[in-house]
């Protein structure tokens, strides 16, 4: 009886058998969280790259091509890949990923989008109709993200459906016990003045209690002028602001010459897990350098 | 052995309905950790318990049986699936992405400068939106609209408005095209009027250049503006591990946008004072009497990731069909292309900068001349060319003549915002029978045809953009026709952009 089920069971997943998931994620930090969930029974695919300033990707020819294949597409949804990916979707000629099809994860879609502009006005700098999106850097964010990709994955691929819902479970398990963990780490500087070159770390602040509200760029996407850094300059140091945070793609040289006249330091951080050494791990990993390096700095400047 | 069956098939539904059941209310518990962002940690306490209880009674992943499937999560997706608000008709349209149906958007180019020759228009400036005149040129107004139509297409409409030289506004429906999302077997079929896939500055509108003007082989060969024609392109995509796309347009043969082929004839600037290409008329239009009589232009292109940071594109394509030279004569063009595209990009860019790319493209030409002859015309009263061999009205003989030409330019993206371009073009044409009899037109000896000597030129050029959305941009061209001389021109070419900036294709 024990054989003829197990042979049964051998028959069912021969049949459930077939091609791995094939995902492509436009950035690091989405396809961490895929991994986490699709493990080794994906195929996964990252587009950009994780020092690379994830507004500005080139819309290569090669993407076409794996877009084409792709089974499942993991995108964030909220404009933060406009420039390329559109393009992209438009000459890959497959329907499964097209907007609203069975394949397409749109990870915005259930997140409270912050900044959400009142009215759109370009004179206010290159502002998203859909609010901010760097939504990532907040791990209740994640975790509605690694909910998408598991549905996603299990819908798909009907035979390790429990593999990924256990994966996307763990995940989240550990998200959670992780999240009490960066809280408390963090706690002592509630409130405590962060600045930053550009204004991506909305959903960090918010999550950690965090004020980052000042940044060297004077608008999104409009580089800074001597007389805005001037103005930035003085309010660190109105507002004991000693820590200014850079990511991989942003002048750190600008910063080095704020921290220079405030003693401020220049912490690098960045939003894609392998931005920044030390990082390569996952999100996770990310998180972690993100807040004890921070937790670090702030600390030391006390 | 039936009975067995029976009891898999028991024990597997049992199974079955435990697991489900445990599957629903990990998915519950995973909703309720969503939506609850600041509900108090004791509570999300209590919910990591469950999990973990839930997850430690969950054996082996991948023994679920396949029949699950449809009980999991539809609520979650129904759930998520929500945006904050729908646009009706009855609300303003708000540019932007999303926000409607179509996307909106629009780029007003202008120019400001001048040059020493004296034919500005048509001559030392061939392209049909290319600065014209001393002063300020517009450019271009182009109003673009994309959006889906429905889940089977895509549509594009690209429309120019502008003003002349001369102070007269016209309108020119560059693109207007619907797209299949997705046909069996990676085709794509595109229909409407449409951009003539032949190299790269052709299927590009005249913002995403790097210089103020058309290069000079495009706009003699092609045309003053471009390529482009109602008509269909089927492309397919090659299953290749690298980029490949082989495609195949059919197009109208006629008309301005197709100069070389059924054009009415391509002089530019002042027609009337002009000697017309291949120093006769265009005459000779057998009208479309079979499907041979359209322009068909294939095209083959490549890409391959050279390294992380480059990228390299290579594309050859070809342009086919009848022209109307003369007067007799069953007449064809052919042009033949190739493109290369090269760019290098640092894994740490900023705002796409620094870059550097290069871009090269050569074409080869050959346009059969009909049979003209000028006796017909002096019969009809106007001034006819005369070869000074006979004295008479010239009578031009049947021959095919080719001219061919490049331009290859390099830009260099050192700063954000901040691009240096230089740009060579040369373009020539093998000496026809018809430029060596001796030809006068007005009692002027005629030699070369001006829309077939060879020319070099050098732009040098310097953009700024202040964000995405706006662009100034200075270039001198210094441009050396063999008959016309030297001349020098400086153009400043300035322009913004309003509403959805489309994406731009690599």
């Amino acid at each position: 009886m024990k054989k003829l089920l197990l042979g049964t069971l051998g028959v069912l997943l021969t049949i459930g058998a077939h091609a791995k998931l094939n995902v492509v994620a436009t950035t690091p930090d989405l396809a961490s969280v895929a991994k986490e969930i699709g493990g080794d029974r994906i195929e996964l695919t990252t587009l950009a790259r994780p020092t690379e300033d994830p507004h500005f990707v080139d819309a290569k020819p090669s993407f076409i091509v794996k877009l084409n294949k792709a089974d499942v597409l993991i995108h964030g949804g909220a404009d933060l890949e406009v420039g390329w990916l559109p393009k992209l979707i438009e000459q890959a000629r497959n329907a499964q990923i097209v907007s609203a099809a069975k394949g397409e994860v749109r990870c915005c879609d259930g997140v409270k989008m912050l900044e959400v502009p009142p009215e759109l006005d370009r004179s206010k700098g290159d502002i998203h109709a859909g609010g901010n999106p760097h939504f990532m850097v907040d791990p209740e964010n994640a975790k509605i993200v690694a909910h998408h990709i598991a549905d996603a994955f299990a819908k798909l691929d009907a035979a390790n459906q429990a593999f990924y819902l256990t994966n996307s479970a763990k995940f989240m398990v550990a998200l959670e016990t992780k999240l009490g963990e960066w809280q408390a780490k963090l706690a002592p500087f509630k409130g405590q003045q962060i600045v930053a070159y550009h204004n991506s770390w909305t959903y960090f602040a918010h999550r950690f209690g965090l004020k980052i509200e000042l940044f060297l760029e004077p608008k999104p996407g409009i580089p800074p002028s001597p007389s805005h850094l001037a103005d930035v300059i003085a309010k660190m140091k109105e507002r004991q602001a000693r820590v200014i945070i850079v990511d991989p793609y942003l002048s750190r040289k600008t910063a080095e010459t704020v921290a220079r006249s405030t003693g401020a330091t220049v912490m690098d951080v960045a939003q894609m897990p392998g931005g920044v050494k030390g990082t390569e791990g996952g999100y996770i990993a990310l998180m972690d350098y993100l807040v004890n390096s921070l937790a670090k700095s702030l600390a030391e400047k006390k | 052995m039936t009975v067995g069956v029976s009891a898999l098939v028991l024990g597997a539904t049992a199974t079955q309905a435990q697991d489900t059941n445990q599957l629903n209310a990990l998915q519950r518990q995973l909703e309720q950790m969503q939506s609850n962002f600041d509900r108090v940690v004791r509570e999300q306490q209590a919910q990591i318990e469950a999990l973990k209880k839930q997850i430690a009674t969950m054996n082996e992943p991948g023994r679920l049986p396949v029949a699950a499937t449809e009980t999991v999560a539809p609520s979650a997706t129904a759930a998520s699936a929500s945006p904050e608000k729908s646009w009706s008709p009855t609300d303003p349209i708000r540019i932007g992405k999303g926000s409607a149906y179509a996307d909106i958007g629009l780029v007003a180019t202008f120019a400001a400068g001048g040059s020493t020759a004296d034919d500005i228009e048509g001559g030392a400036q061939l392209g049909g939106h290319d600065p014209n005149q001393n002063g300020f040129t517009i450019q271009g107004v182009e109003l673009n609209l994309q959006g889906a139509v429905d889940p089977y297409l895509r549509a594009n409409v690209n429309v120019l408005f502008s003003v002349d030289s001369e102070g007269e506004t016209f309108t020119e429906l560059e693109e207007a095209w619907m797209e299949t999302v997705a046909l069996p077997w990676n085709l794509q079929l595109r229909a409407g009027q449409i951009l003539s896939d032949f190299g790269r500055v052709n299927t590009q509108h005249p913002h995403s250049w790097g210089f103020v003007d058309s290069p000079l082989v495009n706009a003699r060969l092609l045309g003053p503006d471009g390529l482009r024609n109602p008509g269909a392109k089927l492309g397919w995509l090659l299953p290749t591990s690298f980029f490949s796309e082989l495609s195949l347009g059919i197009q109208n043969s006629q008309g301005e946008t197709a100069a070389s082929f059924r054009s009415a004839g391509h002089s530019h600037g002042d027609e009337e004072e002009e000697v017309p290409f291949g120093y006769r008329h265009a005459d000779n239009d057998r009208g479309v009497n079979g499907v041979g009589d359209m322009l068909f232009t294939p095209r083959l292109a490549t890409s391959f990731e050279l390294t992380d940071q480059q990228t390299l594109v290579l594309g050859a394509s070809g342009a086919f069909g009848p022209n109307n030279s003369g007067s007799g004569g069953d007449t064809v063009t052919q042009i033949y292309g190739v493109d290369v595209y090269w760019k290098w990009k640092p894994a740490n860019a900023h705002g796409g900068f620094p870059f550097v790319s290069f871009q090269t493209e050569a074409m080869l030409r050959r346009y059969e001349l009909g049979t003209f002859d000028w006796q017909e015309e002096a019969d009809a009263g106007e001034t006819p060319i005369i070869d000074e061999a006979t004295g008479l009205p010239a009578v031009l003989a049947n021959e095919t003549v080719t001219d061919y030409g490049f331009y290859s330019q390099l830009l260099y993206g050192f700063r954000k915002g901040w691009v240096a371009g230089l740009r060579v073009d040369y373009v020539n044409g093998e000496e026809g029978d018809y430029e060596k009899m001796d030809l006068t037109f007005d009692g002027e000896s005629l030699g070369r045809d001006p829309q077939r000597e060879e020319r070099w030129r050098i732009s040098p050029n310097l953009t700024w953009y202040p964000s995405e959305f706006s662009k100034v941009r200075l270039q001198y061209n210094y441009d050396d026709r063999r008959e016309e001389g030297v001349d020098h021109s400086v153009w400043l070419q300035f322009e913004f952009l309003l509403g959805a900036h489309a994406a731009h294709k690599f």
